[in-house]
């Protein structure tokens, strides 16, 4: 497994850097396709997590009965959004936190960076986050002159690779051991000499890079998995170690929350806390989770802030179909089964939420862009059997793209089919045309390839032949 | 509008008409099957997270394994700084001196059988988070009568809102090729005694 350190290495190549920028999702894909070491490295990778979720799932003999019931409890949540936002406001604040409200990306991103520069530093340690990721706190931070510094192993891979997450929960997924050593080497400034792609070797090398600014760290900046309506409580699930530190060693302490995070109650977290380490990393129980209420004299940080944050939230609780991708608990265990996102990667979907519950979550969080993912699906439904919460995807794949816009060729194409349709003497006319020339092929069963604008159909699926009797033919046969 | 108002008033109009959801149904378990060994249980969820399990407040010595500086809780019971250690009372110890301790020795607050969870909550013998954080060894003494078998008994022995870690064997990560590997930022080593009749 060790390699001579003497060996030149690769130059580091950011893996989202190979697809074409803010190209559409079928566009990537097809690129992504191509890239042999990225499709090894991920049906390695998921197929190591599917497996040990499955067998960590079996143990439990009421899993289906704990995903009724947190499939229930976020629906109460989203119904009562409002009042549990307000309850959750309340105490937190009477808990010692501050709670800021931000409508979208670029207040939270103010509120954040303000509060930095009042701790007095213009540095950050940062707790793995989706919801950071989303507002891209990180750029925002650069772009007024502070730094964050990500913490979580995967984050850091990425960081250092100036690449992009491509996994909601193993960002790093799309590399192997290997070129996260050459990362590592080439550009962590203390990087051991001689360092090896021993994963364990690799994780010592990131405690010693980053000890010493966890411990000096002024502020810190992270999300929620949670958020305790009833007690103004924040949960945070990791593994590492690194979101304890930057929980409990900054003075500052800076989350930034999705309102869809809330729960009712504490012991709500008994049936969550069951489902998501299982259906996340496969584990009973993920090492540490972190649970904290405001500010307290003596254990952690004195100066407390919870950014509440909407970004298109209050948008998608609007959608009676599409407001149960609001339920999401992004252990993505969806993006471990689907078979597109195990051959494309995360990067293809242009988004930082990928895979099916990306394909429902990007296009409703950002109107009118991402229209293309909710076709990135076989609508296979492996995604539905195995989300935690029961969000049904498929039906909001369906449900998007019946409201998302449709190509002018399609629309004359569904027209033209509805008016034939629509004609008993008109239909039974074209179906005869179609058998008669289809006959060529009626053999073999199946067309590859049709002329323009057939053409759109056969690149990618084969055509049948229409079969040599059609139902109204025979039911006339039978009743005669 | 400010952007709490405008908020909440997002929210009121997006479920306009949307009425109540039905109740929550509660049929999931509460507790294990009453046969189970909860604390063999614990022990063989705990060894499975590579935590180290001791038995008996005389096994104390030999879980701090030669330690020599080990911080404790102002409050921790006398009769459980055992052995040749020389034991720290954190009175507010700076991060260097706690970044200079071998080992930390605590109780805690609950013990989840069924997924090896040691929970603290800043409670008797537990210390503020950090003391069992920045040494690379944490000792804890687990109470029988702490030890539940499920993670809905656990909850209520909690205080709520005052600060909790939840820990499941020592500091892991699976972020490469999602294979996991003990030993990152928390307590790389992690020894349980379990104590009483």
């Amino acid at each position: 497994m060790s390699t001579d350190a003497e060996t030149p290495r690769a130059p580091i190549v950011p893996a989202a850097s190979l697809l074409p920028a803010d190209a559409p999702f079928p566009k990537a894909a097809k690129v992504a396709l191509g890239m042999p070491q990225l499709r090894a490295n991920l049906a390695h990778a998921t197929g190591t997590i599917r497996a040990k979720r499955a067998r960590l799932v079996d143990e439990l003999d009421d899993w289906e009965r704990l995903r009724d019931t947190a499939a229930a409890i976020k629906a109460d949540v989203q119904h009562r959004l409002p009042e549990l936002a307000v309850e959750f406001e309340r105490n937190a604040t009477a808990a010692g936190a501050t709670v800021h409200w931000a409508r979208d990306a670029r207040e939270a991103n103010e509120i954040a960076a303000r509060l930095v520069r009042e701790a007095g530093t213009d540095e950050v340690v940062k707790v793995k986050s989706m919801a950071t990721q989303e507002i891209e706190l990180n750029e925002h931070f650069e772009a007024v002159g502070l730094k964050a510094f990500e913490t979580d192993l995967a984050e850091l891979i990425v960081q250092l690779a100036e690449d992009r997450p491509s996994h909601i929960l193993v960002p790093a997924i799309h590399y192997n051991r290997t070129e996260i050593r050459d990362i590592f080497d080439q550009r962590m400034s203390d990087a051991p000499a001689g360092l090896t792609d021993d994963p364990a070797a690799l994780a010592e090398a990131a405690r010693l890079h980053l000890r010493r600014r966890f411990l000096s760290a002024k502020a810190a900046v992270s999300g929620a998995n949670f958020a305790v309506a009833e007690t103004g409580s924040l949960v945070v699930v990791e593994s590492e170690g690194n979101g304890r530190m930057c929980l409990t060693m900054p003075e500052t302490l800076i989350s930034v929350v999705g309102i869809e995070k809330l729960l009712p109650r504490f012991a709500d977290l008994e049936v969550f806390m069951q489902l998501l380490p299982r259906s996340s990393t496969g584990e009973r129980m993920n090492p540490y989770t972190s649970v904290w209420t405001g500010s307290r004299d003596g254990d952690g940080p004195k100066d407390v802030h919870v950014i509440l944050l909407d970004n298109g939230r209050t948008g998608v609780l609007a959608d009676e179909v599409g407001r149960q991708a609001l339920s999401c608990i992004r252990c993505s265990a969806c993006l471990n089964v689907c078979p597109v996102y195990e051959r494309t990667g995360g990067h293809a979907y242009g988004h930082v939420y990928p895979g099916p519950i990306g394909a429902i979550l990007a296009p409703q969080l950002e109107p009118g862009r991402h229209d293309d993912l909710p076709y990135a699906s076989s609508l296979c439904g492996a995604c539905y059997e195995v989300c935690p919460v029961k969000i049904d995807i498929p039906e909001v794949l369906v449900h998007l793209r019946q409201q998302g816009p449709h190509h002018a060729g399609e629309r004359a194409v569904m027209g033209a089919a509805k008016a034939v349709m629509a004609r008993p003497r008109l239909w039974r006319t074209a179906l005869r045309a179609a058998r008669f020339g289809s006959m060529p092929w009626r053999r073999k069963g199946f067309m590859r390839r049709l002329p323009w604008p057939g053409s759109k159909w056969t690149v990618s699926r084969d055509m049948p032949t229409p079969p040599k009797e059609d139902f109204r033919d025979w039911w006339k046969e039978r009743r005669r | 509008m400010s952007a709490r108002e405008e908020i909440l008033e997002r929210m009121r109009r997006a479920l306009e008409g949307a009425g109540e959801a039905p109740p929550a149904p509660r049929e999931y378990r509460r507790a294990l099957d009453p046969e189970v060994d909860i604390v063999e249980l614990l022990i063989d969820r705990l060894v499975d997270y590579k935590a180290n399990v001791h038995h008996g407040l005389d096994a104390i010595p030999e879980a701090l394994g030669g330690a020599k500086r080990v911080v404790v809780p102002g409050d921790l019971p006398e009769e459980w700084q055992l052995g040749g250690a020389d034991f720290v009372p954190d009175e507010a110890l700076s991060t260097a001196d706690l970044d200079g301790m071998d080992a930390v020795l605590t109780g805690c607050a609950a013990a989840v059988a069924v997924s090896g969870t040691i929970m603290l909550d800043a409670g008797a013998a537990q210390g503020r988070r950090a003391i069992t954080l920045v040494p690379d060894h944490h000792v804890v003494v687990v109470r029988r009568d702490r030890i539940v078998g499920h993670l809905a008994e656990a909850l209520p022995m909690l205080d709520p809102t005052a600060p909790q870690t939840w820990i499941s064997g020592p500091s892991a990560t699976s972020d490469i090729e999602l294979q996991r590997v003990e030993g990152v930022h928390g307590p790389r080593r992690l020894d349980v005694v379990i104590v009483g009749p």
